[in-house]
């Protein structure tokens, strides 16, 4: 890619991708570019695919949950096409990243939101915290548990009682309680990753 | 009988072989039972007793053949009962000191002419004769364990009929079986009511006493020590082949007032050992004491000392046997019948009633939140009656957690003392361990527990089990309930969540780690989740995480140490393991009052006002004020003192008033300015901020300089309009402190005057707590150093409440309020009222009180009033007693005391048949001896005195002889111009006697006589 081109990329990436600066913009562009394998049909869309992103998350940010990870590709990839562009790229990594309060539990809501019906439901919640438990053989029902937990999930989350959490009972619940953000999973990178993350993106590319 | 003598009667050595009966309480009333069956045998069962054994029972006894008297054909070298058998052979047989006996017949007779030998006897019988129904019925009848069929065979065999032996022999079987019964039963009651120890208990109480041991006086004993080092996995100490016996580790005590003790622990208790041979590792395992039930018994019953250091917490162990016996009969219940219930039932209401009081219950707002009793109400005489059934099974444990918690218990006690004493050594004001003397309480049973307490068990459950995404739902569903509730923080404590929520401290999860000290932070309200935190090493991990990145955790970290750092240890654990230093880390932030903050430098503040409480409760420690000293905390508290919030500012200044009891804090408080904003917040809102502020000045206005610039500031009419505030007892106690100090300057008395302080000073003279009224007088005390001040005191009525307070016990206050009356007894005018009070006498009967301070401002406070009443000399004889107690006085020991007496001596000496009086009381010698001093006050005084007593007879030789001469001419090297007036008119009144003018001549007073006059 040119350099004419890559600027006129970044200052309009700058624009929607708000939590980063120009330079850093051409960073990620640049990082994106060095993960891309050049596509030898000129046609095809330029993208990472879900084996790449995933493959990312789990190293880069250290993530472990694959249905999370799924998750978290279909909320980057804005456009459902199954590929994040240099676009989604950016403008993900600005809210994964250095994302506000809002924005966060805007996508934490969307990540754990599993059929996109704008609510989260118990048989999501279960899908969700099923491995979240040591199984005790010892127990009759061994997603006794697991339902229990459901149980208090929505005791503290859903505050309109209908039995689903809708998107103002999550935010709602997180405001009051800011560890509730990552309620069903981690879908965000924790401090020490996206430092280092940072570091290395940034760095980087800023020694060219 | 059998079952009994081989299951619950202790033989020494646990294999089978002669072994020997220990003489324990159970083998006592075992024996004793056995002997009561035989000795009745004959006369209850006269048929029975004639049967004859089919071998007999034999064993070396310490009978006499004299004993034996009619009925026993005696000879030389045996004794034969004229009592025989079928064949002849005699029913019993004593050759050598062998006895054989055939029958119980025989057997009862015996035991009668034993007569005090009876046990011993009984013992040694049992002793060779391991299982005696063999030897009595038959081998057939051997004691065996589980099913016993020898009863069938017996019934099967009468019924054939015939023999009218078996018949007997049935008969005997029964009765032996019944007595077997009766001792089962009874050592079941005494197994019952021992305490078993275990490793874990034992440990508990010596690591409790090692806290409490060390060199100096006020500990319980000088060093405690296990012989080994090496603990096993079960945790005992001993080697295996004594475990065997029950034997859990070796001890040597050494007590303040007897030599080393060296202990064995076993399961059964406590006893003396044998000590350690010549060489080092030989353990002499042999029991030398009575055994006791744990370590703090045994220490009672052998070392005064430790008595004396405990004895005053004591209610403690006297309490104890209560909750046994409740526990005790509660169990023998359980083992004969229910028939008692009535009487259990009394004893249970008692009990839960004893409870509910016994805590005592400190008027902290602690408490408040804690609902300490709600739960023994809870447990009625009803439920805990229904209940019984499942405590007796789970009573072992119990007793345990019972008996530890009792050894808790004291603990608090004893660390409470400690407090006490300390708190009278430094002045620091709030040293007091108000949490250590909580009472350990612990769940009774199951059956009242509220569902909240199954609930937080779930989730305990939960975080144990789950990954971080569940113990985050755990821990902020944990967070929904009300954790200020005792039930729920004891709930979380009792499950094991405690150790739970401080593992996740240490784990990478930062989620987890906030939301585990979010809770933490919220129980540690508790005093005794606090105690378990330190237990556990929270204290160390929360220490760690003050460097962590993260401003949250940076933050909670700092208020639950604030929370734990209450009492000494987990002071002292925050100290040495860097907390201070890191902690002062945290106060380093920007500038205060700096308009336009970003939310980052908001959140720096925070975490500084965080650190600041965290301070705060450190700061209650003399060794961690010395730390944050070193850490250079003063400039950022003083840094901190700027803020204009009044959270921030009331840890800042918490601690930095903490810390004024250490003089390098004063003076930096001078030096950094700090007294213009602490003057600045005594005008706060907020009233606990001010009481901190006038609390600080109180401590730093020792200082004339501190004192100055609390005027300069404007501070005086802050704390004069304060003392309208009279709701607040703690803050009022402060102001009047700070304005008592103040007014120690007379620049700010005058202030105080213009304030009309004087005047709230003499209202708040009544119905005050100690501590506002100490501080009150000591104010008034001060200004009444001023004339003015003394008519103003006067005009409001002050005077009647000073000299009724003559009539108090504390001793600080008394000090005061002898000063402020002396002070106000200058005026005539005053001195009429103290008079009509017959406030001259109360003062003079402090005299008598032992402290000298007392004694000393009592005496100071006399001078003035004899100088002003009228008929003094009148006033003072009519004090039965009195001259002789204040001549005695001069026996005293302390140099203020001393030179007030001599003071007061002068005054009455000036009334001629009281000194004739006092010269009767032998006020000379006394005077004399004291001559040789190098303190001037001392020298001033009683140069005068003697001055004044060599108006009376014969004195002035008196005092020649006494050798009060020499050394009063000395007293005219002195630097101070007052000891030289007053010497001279001594040597004046003395020169009057030609000897001592060859005395003073002797000692040169001529020349230094001389550089007086230039």
């Amino acid at each position: 890619m040119n350099r004419k081109k890559l600027q006129k990329l970044a200052e309009s990436l700058c624009r929607t991708a708000k939590h980063f600066n120009k330079i850093e913009v051409e960073c990620l562009i640049k990082l994106f570019h060095t993960l891309v394998v050049e596509p030898s049909d000129r046609h095809v869309v330029i993208g990472l695919d879900r084996n790449m992103f995933r493959n990312i998350l789990h190293v880069t940010f250290g993530m472990t949950d694959d249905m999370i990870m799924d998750r978290v590709f279909r909320a980057f990839d804005k456009d459902n096409d199954s590929c994040i562009s240099v676009t989604e790229w950016v403008e993900g990594l600005s809210i994964f990243l250095r994302g506000t309060l809002e924005e966060r539990i805007k996508y934490c809501f969307e990540v754990y939101d599993l059929n996109g019906d704008g609510y989260i439901s118990r048989e999501e919640m279960f899908h969700m915290l099923k491995n979240s438990l040591l199984k005790q053989p010892s127990e009759e029902d061994p997603d006794e548990g697991i339902k229990d937990l459901v149980e208090i999930t929505l005791k503290k989350m859903d505050y309109d009682h209908d039995g689903k959490l809708s998107y103002t009972d999550f935010e709602k619940a997180v405001r009051d309680e800011n560890l509730l953000l990552e309620a069903f999973g981690p879908c965000l990178p924790d401090m020490k990753n996206s430092m280092a993350f940072e570091m290395q993106a940034f760095q980087e590319t800023g020694d060219l | 009988m059998g079952v009994a003598l081989t299951r619950a009667a202790q033989w020494t050595s646990a294999g089978s072989g002669t072994g020997t009966l220990e003489i324990t309480p159970l083998n006592e009333s075992l024996l004793n039972d056995i002997i009561k069956f035989v000795e009745s045998f004959s006369s209850r069962h006269p048929q029975e007793a004639a049967f004859v054994f089919r071998e007999p029972l034999e064993w070396k006894t310490q009978l006499d053949y004299s004993v034996f008297e009619s009925g026993y054909e005696i000879s030389a070298t045996t004794v034969q009962s004229d009592e025989r058998d079928k064949d002849d052979q005699p029913l019993l047989l004593l050759t050598a000191s062998t006895i054989r006996v055939r029958s119980f017949g025989q057997l009862s007779r015996l035991l009668h002419i034993a007569m005090e030998k009876k046990l011993k006897e009984a013992q040694a019988c049992l002793e060779a004769n391991r299982d005696p129904i063999v030897k009595i019925l038959g081998p057939g009848y051997g004691t065996i364990e589980g099913e016993d069929m020898s009863m069938l065979r017996l019934l099967d065999r009468v019924r054939k009929g015939g023999d009218p032996d078996t018949e007997i022999k049935m008969k005997i079987a029964l009765l032996l079986q019944q007595l077997d019964m009766q001792l089962l039963n009874s050592s079941l009651k005494h197994i019952s009511q021992e305490v078993r120890l275990t490793p874990a208990a034992v440990k508990n109480e010596v690591d409790l006493l090692k806290h409490f041991s060390g060199e100096g006086e006020n500990t319980v004993l000088e060093s405690l020590e296990y012989t080994s080092d090496y603990e096993f996995s079960n945790g005992c100490r001993a080697p295996p082949w004594r475990q065997v016996h029950g034997e859990i580790c070796y001890l040597i005590v050494k007590p303040h007032d007897t030599d080393p003790l060296y202990i064995t622990c076993s399961t059964a208790g406590v006893f003396l050992n044998g000590g350690r041979g010549k060489e080092k590792d030989d353990i002499d395992y042999e029991r030398k004491s009575d055994v006791y039930k744990d370590l703090i018994t045994f220490l009672r019953e052998r070392s005064a000392k430790f008595v004396e250091n405990i004895v005053k917490q004591d209610y403690t162990f006297f309490e104890e046997p209560t909750y046994e016996k409740h526990y005790r009969h509660m169990e023998i219940v359980d083992a004969e019948d229910l028939g008692q219930s009535q009487k259990f039932h009394d004893y249970s209401e008692k009990n839960a009633f004893e409870r509910t009081k016994s805590p005592p219950v400190k008027s902290k707002p602690i408490d408040k939140k804690l609902e300490p009793s709600l739960k023994w109400k809870n447990v009625g005489p009803y439920k805990s009656f229904f209940s019984y059934k499942e405590r007796g099974k789970e009573k072992h444990p119990q007793k345990l957690s019972e008996s530890t918690g009792t050894v808790s218990y004291c603990a608090a006690e004893l660390i409470n003392k400690v407090s006490e004493k300390s708190d009278e050594i430094s002045e620091s004001s709030s040293e007091s361990e108000e949490d250590e003397e909580q009472p350990e309480r612990h769940q009774e049973g199951n059956t009242d527990l509220p569902s909240e307490y199954w609930q937080i068990q779930k989730l305990v459950k939960y975080i144990k089990g789950g990954n971080q995404t569940a113990t985050v739902i755990a821990l902020c569903s944990m967070r929904d309930f009300n954790l200020a509730q005792e039930t729920c923080q004891l709930a979380i404590r009792d499950v094991g969540g405690l150790e739970v929520l401080i593992n996740l401290l240490d784990t990478e999860d930062i989620k987890c780690k906030i939301g585990s000290l979010k809770i933490l932070k919220e129980i540690s309200q508790n005093s005794q989740i606090r105690r378990t935190i330190a237990d556990f090493g929270g204290l160390q991990i929360m220490v760690k995480i003050l460097d962590s990145p993260d401003k949250d955790l940076k933050c909670l970290a700092a208020e639950t140490i604030a929370n734990v750092a209450r009492f000494k240890r987990a002071r002292r654990t925050v100290r040495q393991h860097g907390g201070i230093n890191r902690l002062v880390g945290l106060l380093d932030c920007v500038p205060m009052g700096s308009a336009n903050l970003t939310p980052h430098q908001e959140k720096d503040i925070e975490v500084a006002r965080c650190g600041a409480l965290a301070l705060w409760s450190c700061s209650k420690s003399t060794k961690n004020k010395e730390a944050i000293r070193r850490a250079g905390g003063i400039p950022l508290l003083a840094q901190l003192l700027k803020s204009p919030h009044a959270n921030m500012l009331t840890p800042v200044v918490g601690t930095l008033q903490e810390c004024a009891s250490e003089a390098s804090y004063r003076l930096a408080i001078k030096t950094e300015k700090m007294i213009e904003n602490l003057v600045k917040n005594l005008s706060s809102e907020n009233e606990e901020l001010q009481m901190h502020c006038a609390s600080a000045i109180f401590k730093c206005a020792e200082d004339e300089e501190t004192r100055d610039l609390v005027r300069h500031h404007g501070g005086l009419q802050p704390l004069a309009s304060l003392l309208n505030n009279s709701e607040n007892k703690e803050l009022l106690a402060a102001v009047t402190g700070a304005i008592w100090k103040c007014a120690i300057s007379r620049e700010n008395v005058t202030k105080f005057r213009e304030y009309r302080a004087i005047e709230t000073l003499v209202v708040l003279l009544t119905d005050q707590p100690e501590e506002v009224l100490v501080n009150v007088v000591g104010a008034l005390g001060e200004c009444c150093q001023e004339p003015a001040n003394r008519a103003i005191i006067r005009k409001c009525g002050g005077i009647p409440p000073l000299v009724n307070l003559l009539t108090g016990t504390n001793k600080a206050l008394l000090v005061n309020v002898t000063k402020a009356v002396g002070a106000c007894a200058t005026e005539p005018e005053n001195m009429m009222i103290i008079d009509r009070l017959d406030g001259v006498r109360l003062l003079w009967s402090l005299l008598k009180n032992p402290h000298p301070d007392v004694q000393a401002s009592a005496a100071w406070a006399i001078c003035p009033c004899i100088e002003n009443a009228k008929d003094a000399g009148e006033m003072v004889r009519s004090f039965v007693g009195g001259l002789e107690l204040i001549v005695n006085l001069l026996k005293s020991e302390n140099k203020e005391v001393l030179a007030s007496v001599c003071a007061a001596i002068t005054n009455i000496a000036k009334d001629e048949e009281n000194l004739a009086v006092i010269t009767d009381h032998g006020v000379v010698p006394l005077l004399s001896k004291l001559a040789n001093t190098n303190n001037d006050k001392l020298r001033h005084h009683l140069a005068e005195a003697i001055s004044r007593c060599c108006m009376w007879g014969s004195n002035r030789i008196a005092f020649g002889e006494t050798k009060a001469v020499a050394p009063l001419v000395r007293y005219l090297k002195s630097n101070d111009t007052s000891v030289h007036r007053a010497t001279a008119q001594a040597l004046y009144q003395l020169s009057e006697d030609p000897n001592n003018c060859i005395t003073m001549h002797e000692n040169g007073v001529v020349k230094v006589l001389l550089e007086n006059c230039g």
